[in-house]
């Protein structure tokens, strides 16, 4: 084990917590940002610094593809290769296989695919997949785990659980530097709630680091998804890392946190940001609208990023349908503000006013009081009350 | 606007990258451009427009900018017009010239370029701009047209030229006595992943130092090469810029390979790092008195790895 978790603070479920890492001592709740090919697009590491990121996800199957393991490993890890002096985190490889290859196939030996790159068959392996990890040298590697989408159903959700367990354990075995790395499990099962529970038990017993919450942010319902969070947090281990992966929407966020997950990654602040979209208090702002054209107002008034203090939206506006800088700056507010919102969890939650700041943020984001039924139901088991921020149901 | 506020900003109606004048498409109404959204073609008042609300330090006046093939009669014509417009400019200029930089043409005839230099010389400008360099005509017959000019200006006003970017075109231009450049070289040396490595300090090094000194041969690197996959040196030993004292060669060859766009910020802050370098060694070379050395030294430099390309009979 190579990491240190230590719960500074709690609302019921909810905990705020210092997590240190071999390269970084991060704070969670934590949102990290997407940096696919050992970038965030357009980003330098002092941009990303100023934001205030902590840990960046690198991307197994990519950087396997380019610029190769061996020449990371070579040259020192992806850390002095990017020249990123905080935390780091390495993904498997196997959900890119799956969602990027439509002719990936996966057994019990590994997930076999057609190299992108000269069309030959390939092969990885749990062993295959931690041996690269161990080579990027991320500060947290992930599971080689078989993921189904979770629309997917009947009995290949067992079966896929059950092998997730099976791969943790050739994971484990090929695991070379667990006292420079820490090994994630990830807990499957689908919508199951007694398959999660079996994988969640399977996983507890092999006492990992950390653990992710997996097979989830691919288009379930959010009644079904908050509830696979909930079930999840409440069987893991208090004293260790819960991270759920692929999440999300700052809204996601906050419900997660609520029901004691700890960490988060998702391409969507990037990704939006690409599309001209902002990420702001009450929802998003999006900068193409022709409204913005004369909008001398920053993207948030709230917000104290270097996009906000120097550009206004009708600048913004300008320069996003026909610049690449227009994406750049607004993947550095987004980011910036996901920052923020990891930030406020924790603080909320260590300075005992944690149920204030979930009905502001709410409040915020829903003025009219139309919360999603979702959020209410999860509220309730969070233990927070917020039917100040409801509007009343009409009798 | 653009959150620059402690920067100068000069105008001029062309762009070196989106707008370059098209001197087939102007008329006695306008200049013509060729924009990404097509021809456009701009008279003095919607200049005068654009310049007054977007309130630059010193603006160009508006040119009729013709190549060194023209005929005798077209390039007649561009001196007139080209007078016509700064008079119209200057007529709509709240501030009476104080930031105006005069347009200067008279394509590749040395006595139009004097008459046309003279004229806007008896008009209320700050300083000027050269117009219709840097369009084709051969680096031989600059320095002639650009002196010509240059000798007839008064000393104390600011002249400025457009397109000449390479690092001879602009020792040229500052030996004729141009203050102000502003090129694409940067620009298109960055999106072809090339990596300015040229020396600066030219009259630090003894001549035969230069000469021998074989990693600075070259003027540029193509980072896209293969032969950086490893290489985690800096693009330049000792260089200040951020990309130089953060990143190695083997991650930009790296960025290139996957089509990131880090890779042309981290190589647009060098390059633009290194050039303005360029700029202050002519500067320090200039107020030593020792700039005819300094070419001359840059010039053989820049011919050394020819000579060792070719093999000694």
């Amino acid at each position: 084990m190579a990491l240190q978790f230590e719960v500074v603070g709690r609302f019921n479920r909810a905990r705020a917590s210092k997590l240190t890492l071999p390269h970084y001592v991060v704070q969670t709740p934590m949102f990290m940002p997407v940096g696919t090919q050992g970038t965030i697009k357009g980003l330098t590491n002092s941009q990303l610094e100023d934001i205030g990121c902590q840990i960046i996800l690198g991307n197994t199957y990519h950087l396997a593809l380019r610029p190769g393991a061996e020449l990371i490993d070579e040259l020192g890890g992806l850390h002095k290769f990017m020249n990123w002096k905080r935390g780091l985190l390495t993904d498997s490889g196997g959900f890119q296989m799956v969602s990027l290859l439509h002719l990936a196939d996966i057994t019990e030996e590994g997930v076999t695919f057609q190299s992108p790159v000269d069309g030959k068959p390939m092969l990885l392996t749990p062993e295959e997949s931690i041996q690269i990890q161990n080579k990027i040298g991320a500060d947290i590697i992930m599971a080689l785990d078989d993921v189904v989408r979770t629309t997917i159903t009947g009995p290949r959700i067992e079966e896929a659980m059950y092998r997730t367990l099976r791969w943790m354990d050739r994971c484990i075995a090929a695991h070379k530097r667990p006292d420079a790395q820490n090994l994630f499990g990830i807990v499957q099962g689908g919508l199951d709630p007694v398959l999660r529970d079996i994988c969640v038990r399977g996983l507890v017993e092999r006492n990992l680091p950390g653990y992710a919450i997996g097979g989830l942010a691919g288009g379930e319902d959010k009644d079904s998804f908050w509830r696979v969070v909930a079930q999840c947090t409440a069987a893991l281990p208090e004293d260790k890392p819960r991270y759920v992966m692929g999440v999300g929407y700052p809204l996601d966020i906050v419900v997660c946190s609520a029901l004691g997950a700890d960490m988060y990654d998702c391409v969507y602040p990037t990704r939006t940001a690409r599309f001209g979209t902002a990420l702001v208090p009450e929802g998003v702002l999006k900068l193409k609208h022709n409204a913005m054209a004369s909008d001398e107002r920053p993207i948030d008034s709230t917000c104290s990023c270097m996009v906000c203090k120097n550009y206004t939206r009708a600048y913004i506006h300008s320069l996003v349908t026909r610049d690449a800088m227009g994406s750049q700056l607004l993947s550095y507010h987004n980011l910036s503000y996901m920052m923020r919102l990891s930030k406020d969890l924790h603080m909320s939650i260590v300075e005992g006013r944690f149920p204030e700041y979930v009905r502001g943020f709410l409040r915020t984001q829903f003025p009219k009081g139309d919360v999603p039924q979702w959020v209410c139901n999860a509220m309730e088991v969070a233990g927070i009350d917020i039917s100040s921020c409801c509007a009343p149901v009409p009798v | 606007m653009v959150g620059l506020q402690d920067h100068f900003f000069i105008a001029s109606p062309g762009d070196s990258v989106e707008s370059l004048p098209e001197h087939g498409g102007t008329n006695k109404i306008g200049a013509a451009f060729e924009t990404p959204s097509g021809r456009r073609l701009i008279n003095p008042k919607d200049y005068m427009d654009i310049i007054s609300s977007t309130r630059p330090n010193l603006w160009a006046s508006l040119a009729d900018e013709v190549p060194a093939w023209v005929t005798e009669k077209r390039n007649r014509l561009s001196i007139d017009r080209t007078l016509k417009w700064l008079d119209d400019c200057l007529s709509l200029d709240q501030e009476k010239g104080a930031s105006t930089l005069g347009a200067v043409v008279g394509g590749p005839n040395i006595e139009h370029r004097k008459k046309c230099a003279t004229e806007v010389s008896m008009r209320n400008v700050s300083g000027f701009y050269l117009g219709g360099f840097g369009l084709g005509e051969s680096i031989e017959e600059r320095s002639a047209l650009l002196n010509a000019v240059t000798n007839i200006l008064p000393e104390e006003k600011i002249r400025f030229v457009s397109r000449l970017g390479l690092p001879e075109e602009v020792l040229q231009g500052v030996a004729a006595g141009i203050d102000l450049f502003d090129s694409t070289y940067i620009y298109h040396l960055t999106l072809g992943g090339f990596a300015l490595v040229f020396p600066l300090d030219i009259l630090g090094e003894a001549p035969e130092a230069l000469l021998r000194n074989s990693s600075n041969d070259y003027t540029k690197i193509n980072l896209h090469a293969t032969i950086y996959r490893k290489d985690t040196s800096p693009i330049v030993d000792k260089c200040s810029c951020y990309t130089c004292q953060n990143h190695t060669r083997a991650y930009l060859n790296h960025l290139l390979n996957v089509h990131e766009m880090l890779a042309q910020i981290l190589l647009e802050i060098h390059n633009t790092h290194h050039y303005l370098g360029f700029f202050r060694s002519i500067r320090r070379a200039l107020k030593q008195e020792k700039f005819e050395l300094f070419r001359e030294r840059f010039m053989e430099s820049r011919r050394v790895h020819l000579m060792e390309a070719v093999p000694y009979s």
